[in-house]
């Protein structure tokens, strides 16, 4: 039998077999609370450990509360979600978690995006019953992630994101009883151990136990700091996610209030990341060519396939991981160092300042790209080519602060000569559109011909790893798209097992690419969130005028006045890098 | 297929006796277990506290493999079967079949919602069965015997006998193996020989630390799965400590729940906040600062703890908890309306007074008081400053007139 006959709340609900009471009961618009559980539909990424005991419901003939989120249903189920027997025990157990979690929502960094919070609300506790002692750990800053360890409530989500999706293994249960808390080994600190600052903890924690560092104060007193000319620099996926902060629906671009909000704010250039994205394409798709040329030229020694490395996450992934296979990753740096290091160079000598003087910001989608830009080869005498990142959500509260209604900003522009981009440089923002972008210019320069089409919907979607094979006028290049570190892993394995069939493949750390980010506004296990920001980012592709990085004539104007040509000896010393064997 | 040797109630040690003592019994109960499930390949979660248990375990594999009674084509029948030894670091919790199963597999011993059970989904994902060292030493005299002996020993329900570990304040303390059905009075007075200095019998806890506390009118109760679960308590493992007049029942469940507190793997918000929490409230009443909303307290998280926990650790360890406030719900009252230990075991509640008309001043007292809290003078009737008073019980032991009363 396929199909389960049941009745929840009185109302009978046909489901198929191996449907689970809270999914049963969502199908007939019934609400059962949850803590732990959190599903990202078509991202397969699911954590039900059934720990936090908050969907627990009645179940006729059972002799204790069944978890609504990881029972199947079964035929003739009856279930009470909100008998009182169900609705005590939700509560008892609400406020025994309430009663080891400090009450500190006035002043957390959580507060009004916290899952517990919200819970409590919902539940109507306004009374906890049961004090007693609290848990207290220390508190651990890294370069990009804080661990207020003391707001842990063992949901576990981060863990199984750090684990099974990123398979990166920093963080997991220790201790027992009530000592138990998700940590890192020995209870390391997170700048210690091998943690790639994906931020994808950040991104589903439920309370405030894992936050991003937050630099807003940074910012705002460079702003303050006449003797500083401070620019600024806008990653792609930011203008697709911005907007959900400010009551916006998923997926609206806020491209033109983003510029407006960021003058406001006091920055003396408001640049885009995507100017650096379209040198990116340049740089990494000339050196992609190069490298397939020597291939189908029959050089034996060429390193294939090629891999792209924007995501600082995936480059501290393989650093640790397969520091072995170091040699195989694109030398390019990312689009937002590229961005630094044009600015404290070609741009600083426009505006005839010291690079001392001249602050780089980046707001970025992203936890990682803090540490990047703290990264040693990324610093001239000590002085950064980026000073400082921000997240989406940072730059939200900034605006926040500072009073300006971002609804009734204009649309504002760009400012040149570092905010000029195409279409190509917007998708690097989802997963797939770093190589998309590159397969645009690689093509036009490889075969000398105009593309016949702009679109490729073959290397589009979001499954976790994607194929495709794109005809370069006679040659085909195999393509793979990995987004999560989990996926990368797998092509990585094929590729150190000398199987793998692919020319060149795009890595994204994050699920979704940078628009499911750790520094995003948080998407609360809502997937739809992530897909309307994907459809977002590729409707901003079609809105441009230029859709090809090589096309864009203020890439063609910086290599004609300071560049040379792409991989030139100036190009290298600016725009690539070098990785380093973290294993030690 | 697993056996479960991680034997892990305090005083508890059924199984490392059948494993020291008799081995085979169960490496012979595992290869007839593994040929009539067509599995070939047992494995032994044995707790590496065991280290005579595992090496007489590892003796009895080899000498069974040696006489080709392991390994392969045993007998030559062309059923082959292997065991191996996996060793448990000593979590209570990696006793239940799911955290065993995570256990060997390298993770965090924590167990996981059921079903899928082991016996669907186990050990790397493939059906697994689980058995304890008792049951599967029972196997081969079943065979050889026939089910029919068998199950003319025990109740109608419960067959066979079980083994107990007895504890506590008993004369004759040890490993009993008895039929099902058997009386607590006749295991605690014929066989464990009454109650320690003549003492009156007061509870008897049975199935391990989460099992219940039962009182004189079980006494008669047969001892079986059914009827233990019916009064309260449980089978559990086997164990069985006993309690005289001069315990505190508050003091007893407190006890433990420190222990499931400890061996809670956290997993659960209710077993990892609930039980300390009950602990809590506990302590407070011990110390004489509960009242009456507590035990109330006490009850009601008692039953969302059982309700709401993922696994059997956290559904039954509010049952000393329970059973104690069902059986001796006038000790909890005496602790919190009175401020009283009426079994004298609460040191904050206890308060140990000189009878002024029985004291003769031997000064025997104040000269073994180890806090200097006795003052008076010889021949004058002495004083205990109670500011000072540790609670120690050696004036009381000392004092040869029987001057010295506990309040």
């Amino acid at each position: 039998m396929d199909v389960i006959n049941l009745v929840i709340d009185n109302k009978p609900v046909v489901v198929k077999k191996g449907t689970t009471i809270l999914e049963a009961a969502k199908g007939i618009g019934i609400h059962i609370p949850t803590l732990c559980y959190m599903k990202l539909d078509d991202l397969n990424i699911e954590n039900k450990p059934g720990g936090c005991r908050i969907c627990v419901v009645e179940v006729d003939g059972r002799r204790n509360l069944a978890p609504a989120c990881c029972t199947d249903v079964s035929e003739g189920m009856n279930v009470n979600t909100h008998s009182i027997r169900a609705i005590n025990a939700r509560r008892t157990v609400m406020e025994l978690i309430l009663s080891d979690h400090p009450a500190d929502c006035l002043i957390c960094a959580k507060s009004g995006n916290c899952d517990l919070q919200n819970m409590a609300h919902n539940l109507g506790i306004r009374k906890i019953h049961y004090q007693g002692e609290q848990s207290h750990y220390r508190e651990d800053t890294s370069p990009a992630i804080i661990r207020e360890v003391d707001k842990c409530i063992m949901c576990r989500r981060c863990e199984m994101m750090c684990n099974e999706v990123q398979t990166v293994g920093v963080l997991s249960a220790i201790n027992r009883g009530f000592n138990s808390v998700v940590a890192p080994a020995f209870e390391m600190n997170l700048d210690h151990s091998v943690c790639t600052y994906c931020g994808q903890c950040v991104a589903v924690c439920p309370t405030g136990a894992l936050t991003e560092v937050d630099e807003t104060g940074k910012v705002v007193r460079a702003l303050s700091d006449s003797a500083k000319t401070v620019i600024v620099q806008t990653a792609p996926a930011v203008r697709a996610a911005l907007g959900e902060e400010f009551g916006y629906e998923a997926g609206t671009l806020v491209t033109g209030k983003l510029v407006a909000a960021l003058r406001r704010l006091g920055f003396d250039y408001v640049f885009d990341t995507d100017f650096a994205a379209d040198l990116t394409i340049m740089e990494e798709g000339t050196e992609m060519l190069n490298r397939l040329g020597r291939h189908l030229a029959g050089d034996k020694e060429v390193k294939l396939p090629i891999l792209t490395s924007c995501c600082p996450a995936w480059v501290k992934f393989f650093e640790h991981h397969f520091p072995d296979m170091k040699e195989i990753p694109s030398t390019a740096r990312s689009p937002q160092q590229m961005f630094g290091s044009i600015a404290k160079t070609y741009f600083a000598d426009k505006l005839g300042i010291k690079r001392e003087d001249l602050v780089v910001v980046s707001i970025m989608p992203c936890v990682a790209k803090k540490y990047e830009c703290g990264r040693d080869e990324f610093k001239v005498n000590n002085n950064p080519d980026v000073d400082f990142a921000l997240t989406t959500r940072e730059l939200a509260a900034l605006i926040k602060i500072s009073n300006i209604n971002f609804r009734t900003l204009p649309n504002e522009e760009y400012d040149n000569p570092l905010g000029e981009s195409t279409g190509a440089a917007v998708i690097f923002g989802t997963t797939g559109g770093v190589i998309e972008a590159a397969v645009r210019t690689a093509y036009e320069l490889h075969t000398k011909k105009e593309l016949p089409r702009l679109n490729f919907d073959e290397l589009r979607g979001m499954e976790g790893i994607r194929k495709a094979t794109i005809d370069f006028d006679g040659t085909p290049i195999n393509i793979g798209i990995a987004h999560g570190l989990g996926n990368a892993r797998k092509l990585l394995e094929e590729i150190q097992a000398g199987k793998s069939e692919f020319h060149a493949i795009e890595i994204m750390s994050c699920p979704g690419g940078c628009i499911g980010g750790g520094g995003q506004p948080y998407h609360h296990g809502n997937a739809e969130i992530l897909k309307k920001r994907q459809r977002a980012i590729y409707q901003e592709d079609t809105k441009k005028s230029i859709r090809k990085s090589h096309e864009n004539p203020y890439i063609i104007q910086l290599y004609k006045e300071f560049l040379g040509k792409p991989m030139s000896e100036k190009a290298h010393h600016l725009l690539h890098t070098a990785y380093f064997d973290r294993t030690e | 297929m697993v056996c479960n040797a991680d034997e892990g109630d305090p005083g508890a040690f059924m199984d490392r006796s059948i494993l020291e003592g008799d081995p085979h019994s169960v490496i012979e109960a595992m290869a007839i277990c593994g040929y009539c499930i067509c599995s070939d390949t047992g494995l032994v979660y044995i707790r590496a506290e065991y280290p005579l248990a595992i090496e007489r375990l590892k003796i009895a594999i080899n000498q069974a493999e040696e006489y080709g009674l392991l390994g392969d084509d045993i007998l030559g029948t062309g059923f082959s079967f292997k065991i191996e030894l996996r060793y448990g670091a000593g979590a209570f919790v990696c006793g239940e079949e799911t955290a065993l199963i995570h256990s060997m597999e390298g993770l965090r011993g924590e167990p996981t919602v059921k079903p899928p059970f082991p016996s669907v989904s186990g050990y790397m994902g493939k059906p697994t069965n689980v058995n304890n060292v008792e049951t599967f030493a029972n196997i081969p005299v079943i065979i050889n015997k026939g089910a029919g002996w068998f199950n003319k020993i025990g109740t109608e329900k419960s067959k066979g006998t079980k083994v107990f570990a007895l504890a506590g304040k008993i004369n004759n303390v040890g490993l009993i193996e008895v039929p099902m059905g058997t009386t607590l009075r006749e295991v605690i007075y014929d066989i464990g020989g009454g109650i320690k200095d003549g003492k009156e019998f007061k509870s008897v806890q049975t199935g391990g630390p989460s099992g219940g506390c039962l009182t004189k009118k079980f006494l008669d109760t047969p001892i079986d799965y059914e009827n233990l679960g019916a009064a309260g308590s449980m089978m559990g493992s086997g164990g069985m400590i006993v309690m005289d007049e001069d315990d505190c029942m508050v003091s007893i469940a407190k006890f433990y729940l420190e222990f499931t507190l400890e061996e809670s793997c956290g997993k659960c918000s209710p077993c990892r906040i609930g039980n300390k929490r009950l602990h809590e409230i506990l302590d407070k009443i011990t110390q004489g600062n509960g009242d009456l909303e507590d035990i109330e307290r006490l009850k009601v998280l008692s039953n969302v703890i059982k309700d709401t926990s993922l696994c059997g650790l956290g559904q039954s360890s509010p049952n000393p908890v329970l059973s104690t406030i069902a059986n001796f719900e006038n000790e909890y009252l005496a602790h919190v309306l009175e401020g009283k230990c009426p079994a004298g075991q609460c040191k904050s509640l206890v308060h140990y007074v000189i009878n002024e008309e029985l004291c003769n001043g031997c000064t025997l007292c104040f000269r073994n008081c180890p806090v200097g809290a006795i003052t008076g003078e010889r021949r004058v009737a002495h004083f205990i400053d109670q500011s000072l008073c540790i609670k120690c019980g050696v004036c009381f032991e000392k004092c040869k007139f029987n001057a010295i009363t506990v309040n």
